[in-house]
C-alpha cells in the first residue's frame, strides 16, 4: 500500500473536510455525498483520512472485521476504506456463495462481499450518481439497518455491516433519486479552487509529495498526528456533549421552515452538531454549531422543485439566517 | 497544425511518457492505421522495459481482478486461482482498444487500482469518430497526453531520434523547477478554461520530464513550452484571452503566496535568479499555437459533450439480462462474469451422469459436475426509456409561443424526473436541427440548454425529426428504448437540404415521419400552434403519433397524454 496524500495537507475544500471528520467522530451521523467537478480531490480526501486514522482491532484474519472475543487473537488493521466500483455485480456487493468451497468440497459457504470488508470503516462510490438502482437499493437497505441479510443460493446469512458511505459524483452527469440522497448524512459541494494562489498551492504540495511521498508526509506528520488526537478525543466527549430542548426546538424549527422531508434531518442536525461541538471542545451544543453544519446536513433533504434554479444550498443558507439569526 | 508536426509532438508525448510513466499515459485519438501502429511501436521500442498488455474491451472482472480458473479447478478437483491483469500491470503499459465504448465499471476499476499506487501507464487507443464519442472523461483526465494522429499522412511517418530514454529516467529525480512553474501552470491552465487541477499537476510533471529528456538539470522556456503544448492546449475549453490586454492580468491581481511565508521569500529569491520566472505569456502562445483549430467549431457545436463519459455510461444503459431484472427460468452458461448459478438447476442437470462420471472418475465420493452442467438464472427487466423532446424553435409559430412550449416541456420534464427517465433535447430553426442534450438524467443540464433556446428563422422540420430519429435510433441501439415529443405548427418550410420552400418541406417532412413510423417509435405531435391547424395533425398521423394541441391542453392533460403514451410504450 502506497503512503496517502496527508490529509492536513489538502488545501482548501473545508466543508468536504469538516464532513468527513464529523462522521469519523460518529459514524453514525450516515455517510458523506460530495457533489462537484473532476479533480478537486474528492478521492485523494477520502483515502487520507483513512490513513489518519488509528488502525481498528479484529479478530485475527475476520473476513467480517469482527471485533476480537474472549480468548480470540487481535490482529490490527488500518481503517477499511473499501472501493465500490461501478458496474460491480450483486454477488461482489453483498456477498455469495463461495463457489470454490462449493466445487471443490462440496461444501454450502458464504464468501463475503464488498458490505463485509468495509464493516467499521469507509465504503467509497465514485460516480454514486451513475450507479446501477439495483445496487443502490441494496446499500440503502444495508446502509439503514446496518446489516447484510444476504437469501439467495440456498445460502441465509446475516452480518454486521456498518459503514460510514462516502459517495462522490458529478451533478451535470446524472442525478440521484430522493431517496438515496437522504440516506447519505451529509452533503456537501465542492469546486475547484477558482484562486489562482489557492490552484498553485495544490499544485506545489502534490507536485513535492509525488517527488517524495516520504520526506512529504514527514513534514505533515505532525499537524496529521493533531488531527488524529482531536478526532479521538472527540470521540471520548462525545456522550457527554449536552443538546438543550432549546436547542434542539431551534433545529426542529429550521427543518419545518425548510419543508425537509423527513426527521432524518433533524436526527442527522442533532448528531452532526454534537459531534461538531465535540471536537471543538465544547461541552453543549450552541446556535453557532447548528448553523455550522446546517447547509451540509440539509441541502439534500429538501423538497426537489426540479426546475429550481438556485441550489439548494443557497435556500438553506436563506432560512438558516432568517430562522436562526447568529 | 500540419501533419509533420503533429507527428512530431505525438513522438514527443510518446518519449516524456517513456521517460515519466507517472504521467499516467495517452489518448491516442486515430482510428486504426499506420499512423497509430507506427506511434505503437515507437513508444514501445522506447519504453521497451515496460511491456504493453492489451485489455480487451470486455474484459470480466474474473480477468482483471484474477479469480477462480473454472475449468482447471474442476479438472484438479481443488481450487486453482488466475491472477487478474490488474495484479501483474504494475511496471507495465496497459493499452485499452476502442476506448471510447469503455464501460464505466472498467474506468473506475483501472482508476481505482492505479490510486492504489499501481504504477501502470494506460494508452486509450479512441476511435471515436464524433466529439460525443470519446473515451471516458474520468479516465482520461488522469492521463497527460492527447495525441491526435488524425492530420498525420504517411510521408509524415519517420523515426524520431530521441536522446537516451534511460539516461533521461536517471536525470528526472534531480530535474529542479523554478518556484513559480506551479503558478504559471495553473495561470495557463485557468486562462485555457481547463477546471481540473490535475492538468496543471501533469504539466508540472512533463515540464520536468521535458527537461530530463533534453538533458538539462532544470526546467527551461523550451520544457515548459512542449509540456503546455502537449498537456494543457488539447484541454482547453476556451481561446484564452489576446496575449497585449488581458492574458496577464489575471496573474497580476493574484495576491502573493497566500500564508506560508517561507514560499514568499523563496519567490523573491527566485525572481533575482537567472533562470527563473518563466512568463506566463510565453507559455500561453505556446498554448495557443496548438490548440486545435476546430475548437471553436467543436465548441459552439458541441458544448454538451464536453463530459462525454458520462453519457452513455449513465446507469441505465446496456444492461445485461443475465444479472437483473426478476427472474425468468435458467439456462446454460458460465456462472462467473455478473451471472447468478441456480444450483439446483446445475445439480439437476449433473444428476444423471453421477453413476457414469464416477465409473470413470477418481471414484471421489462426491458430485461430479462438468462446465456443461451449469445453468445460470435468467432474468427479466423492463426497458429503460428516454424521452426525446423535438421542439420547433422556429419564427413562425413557436416564436410566440416558445415561452408557453418551454413551460410545457418543463412540466413534462418534471414527470420524466419523477419516472427517472432520461431526456434529450433536439431544437430545429432556420436550416437544420442541433442535439441541445443527448440522453441524460440530470435535470441541471436540462434546464439550462432549456433556458438558453433561441427562437427565430424557417421552420426545417424534415431535418428536425431526423436528427430526432437517429438519437431514437442510437438510443434502440443500447437497449433503451425511445419515446419522442414533438413541438411543433408543423407549418414547415425548409427542405431537408436546408433550402427554403413549402411544398419540397411537406414532402420531406412526410417522408421522414414516415420512416420513424416504420421504426416503431411511439411519437405524440403537441401542436403549438394558436389554433389546431392541418399540417401538425398530419404530420402526426404520417408518424403514427398521437396528437395533442396545446391551446387545449392544460398541465395535466399534457403530462397525462405523456404517461399514457409512455405506458403504451412499455
Amino acid at each position: 500500500m502506497p503512503l496517502a496524500f496527508p490529509y492536513s495537507a489538502i488545501v482548501g475544500q473545508t466543508e468536504m473536510k469538516l464532513a468527513l471528520t464529523l462522521t469519523a467522530i460518529d459514524p453514525s451521523i450516515g455517510g458523506v455525498l460530495v457533489f462537484g467537478d473532476r479533480g478537486t480531490g474528492k478521492s485523494t480526501a477520502v483515502r487520507s483520512l483513512a490513513a489518519l486514522l488509528p488502525p481498528i482491532e479484529i479478530a485475527a484474519g475476520s473476513a467480517y472485521n469482527l471485533p476480537p472475543e474472549d480468548g480470540e487473537t487481535a490482529e490490527s488493521v488500518p481503517t477499511p476504506v473499501i472501493d465500490l466500483p461501478l458496474g460491480a455485480t450483486e454477488d461482489r456487493v453483498v456477498g455469495a456463495l463461495d463457489l470454490e468451497k462449493a466445487l471443490t468440497k462440496g461444501e454450502k459457504a458464504f464468501e463475503p462481499g464488498l458490505l463485509a470488508r468495509a464493516h467499521r470503516g469507509f465504503l467509497y462510490i465514485d460516480e454514486v450518481n451513475l450507479l446501477e438502482d439495483h445496487i443502490v437499493d441494496l446499500l440503502l437497505d444495508v446502509a439503514a439497518s446496518g446489516e447484510n441479510v444476504v437469501e439467495r443460493e440456498g445460502l441465509s446469512v446475516r452480518h454486521a455491516a456498518r459503514f460510514v458511505l462516502v459517495g462522490s459524483g458529478n451533478p451535470e452527469e446524472g442525478e440521484l433519486r430522493p431517496q438515496l440522497l437522504d440516506r447519505f448524512g451529509l452533503s456537501v459541494e465542492v469546486a475547484s479552487p477558482t484562486d489562482i494562489a489557492e490552484r498553485v498551492e495544490v499544485i506545489r504540495r502534490r507536485d513535492a509529495f509525488d517527488r517524495d511521498p516520504e520526506a512529504f508526509t514527514m513534514t505533515w506528520a505532525a499537524e496529521d498526528g493533531a488531527h488524529r488526537e482531536a478526532i479521538l478525543a472527540a470521540r471520548k466527549r462525545l456522550a457527554e456533549v449536552t443538546l438543550s430542548d432549546e436547542t434542539l426546538g431551534e433545529a426542529a424549527r429550521l427543518c419545518v421552515a425548510l419543508g425537509a422531508d423527513g426527521l432524518r434531518g433533524e436526527l442527522t442536525l442533532m448528531r452532526a452538531s454534537r459531534a461538531l461541538a465535540a471536537f471543538e471542545g465544547a461541552t453543549r451544543v450552541t446556535r453557532a454549531h447548528l448553523r455550522a453544519i446546517a447547509s451540509s446536513s440539509l441541502r439534500h433533504r429538501l423538497r426537489r422543485d426540479p426546475l429550481d434554479e438556485a441550489g439548494s444550498g443557497a435556500r438553506v443558507e436563506r432560512v438558516v439566517a432568517e430562522v436562526l439569526p447568529a | 497544425m500540419t501533419g509533420a508536426a503533429a507527428w512530431a509532438d505525438a513522438g514527443l508525448a510518446a518519449a516524456l511518457l517513456a521517460v515519466d510513466p507517472g504521467l499516467g499515459g495517452a489518448v491516442l485519438r486515430a482510428r486504426a492505421g499506420p499512423a497509430r501502429d507506427a506511434w505503437m511501436e515507437m513508444f514501445a521500442r522506447l519504453a521497451a522495459d515496460r511491456p504493453i498488455v492489451r485489455v480487451p474491451p470486455g474484459i470480466e472482472d474474473d480477468r482483471l481482478l484474477g479469480g477462480l480458473d473454472l475449468a482447471a479447478t474442476l479438472a484438479a478437483g481443488r481450487p486453482v486461482r488466475s491472477a487478474g491483469l490488474l495484479d501483474e500491470a504494475a511496471g507495465r503499459t496497459l493499452v485499452l482498444p476502442m476506448a471510447e465504448r469503455t464501460a464505466p465499471g472498467l474506468a473506475a476499476r483501472l482508476n481505482a487500482a492505479r490510486d492504489r499506487g499501481s504504477d501502470f501507464a494506460l494508452i486509450l487507443l479512441d476511435e471515436g469518430a464524433e466529439p460525443d464519442e470519446a473515451a471516458p472523461a474520468a479516465l482520461a483526465d488522469r492521463l497527460a497526453f492527447r495525441v491526435a494522429l488524425d492530420t498525420v499522412a504517411m510521408a509524415d511517418l519517420g523515426s524520431e531520434a530521441y536522446e537516451d530514454v534511460a539516461a533521461a529516467r536517471a536525470r528526472l529525480g534531480a530535474v529542479a523547477a523554478p518556484e513559480d512553474m506551479a503558478r504559471a501552470m495553473a495561470t495557463v491552465a485557468a486562462a485555457l478554461g481547463i477546471g481540473s487541477l490535475r492538468a496543471p499537476m501533469l504539466a508540472l510533471r512533463a515540464a520536468r520530464a521535458a527537461a530530463a529528456l533534453a538533458g538539462d538539470a532544470s526546467v527551461d522556456h523550451d520544457a515548459a513550452a512542449l509540456a503546455v503544448r502537449l498537456v494543457l492546449a488539447p484541454r482547453a475549453t476556451r481561446m484564452p484571452e489576446a496575449p497585449e490586454d488581458d492574458a496577464e492580468e489575471p496573474e497580476r491581481e493574484t495576491p502573493p503566496e497566500p500564508d506560508k511565508d517561507e514560499n514568499r521569500e523563496r519567490e523573491t529569491e527566485d525572481e533575482r535568479d537567472d533562470d527563473a520566472p518563466i512568463p506566463d505569456d510565453v507559455l500561453l502562445e505556446a498554448a495557443r499555437a496548438a490548440i486545435p483549430q476546430d475548437l471553436l467549431a467543436r465548441l459552439l457545436a458541441g458544448a454538451a459533450f464536453r463530459s462525454p463519459g458520462a453519457k452513455g455510461g449513465g446507469a441505465g444503459d446496456e444492461r445485461k439480462s443475465k444479472a437483473r431484472g426478476r427472474p425468468a427460468g435458467s439456462m446454460r452458461g458460465d456462472p462467473r462474469h455478473g451471472a447468478r448459478i441456480d444450483l439446483i438447476g446445475t445439480l439437476r442437470s449433473a444428476a444423471p451422469w453421477q453413476p457414469l462420471r464416477r465409473r470413470i472418475g477418481d471414484g471421489a465420493d462426491r458430485v461430479l459436475v462438468q462446465a456443461d452442467d451449469f445453468r445460470i438464472k435468467r432474468s427479466k427487466r423492463k426497458a429503460e426509456k428516454v424521452v426525446i423532446f423535438l421542439v420547433d424553435a422556429s419564427g413562425s409559430a413557436a416564436f410566440a409561443r416558445l415561452a408557453e412550449t418551454k413551460g410545457a416541456i418543463e412540466l413534462m420534464l418534471g414527470q420524466a424526473y419523477v419516472a427517472r427517465r432520461q431526456v434529450a433535447l433536439v431544437s430545429f430553426r432556420g436550416d437544420g436541427a442541433e442535439v441541445l442534450l443527448p440522453p441524460t438524467r440530470s435535470l441541471v443540464m436540462t434546464k439550462r440548454r432549456l433556458a438558453a433556446l433561441a427562437g427565430g428563422g424557417g421552420t426545417p422540420l424534415a431535418a428536425g425529426l431526423a436528427t430526432a430519429m437517429g438519437l431514437a435510433d442510437q438510443a434502440r441501439g443500447r437497449g433503451v428504448a425511445p419515446y419522442l415529443a414533438v413541438l411543433t405548427d408543423g407549418r414547415c418550410n425548409v427542405a431537408m437540404d436546408g433550402t427554403p420552400g413549402r411544398p419540397r418541406a411537406e414532402a420531406d417532412a412526410r417522408q421522414v415521419a414516415r420512416a420513424l413510423r416504420a421504426t416503431g417509435t411511439r411519437a405524440l405531435v403537441i401542436d403549438i400552434g394558436n389554433r389546431p391547424s392541418a399540417p401538425a395533425r398530419g404530420i402526426a398521423e404520417a408518424m403514427g403519433a398521437v396528437y395533442l394541441p396545446l391551446p387545449r391542453a392544460d398541465a395535466r392533460a399534457l403530462s397525462g397524454a405523456l404517461g399514457a403514451a409512455m405506458e403504451g410504450a412499455a
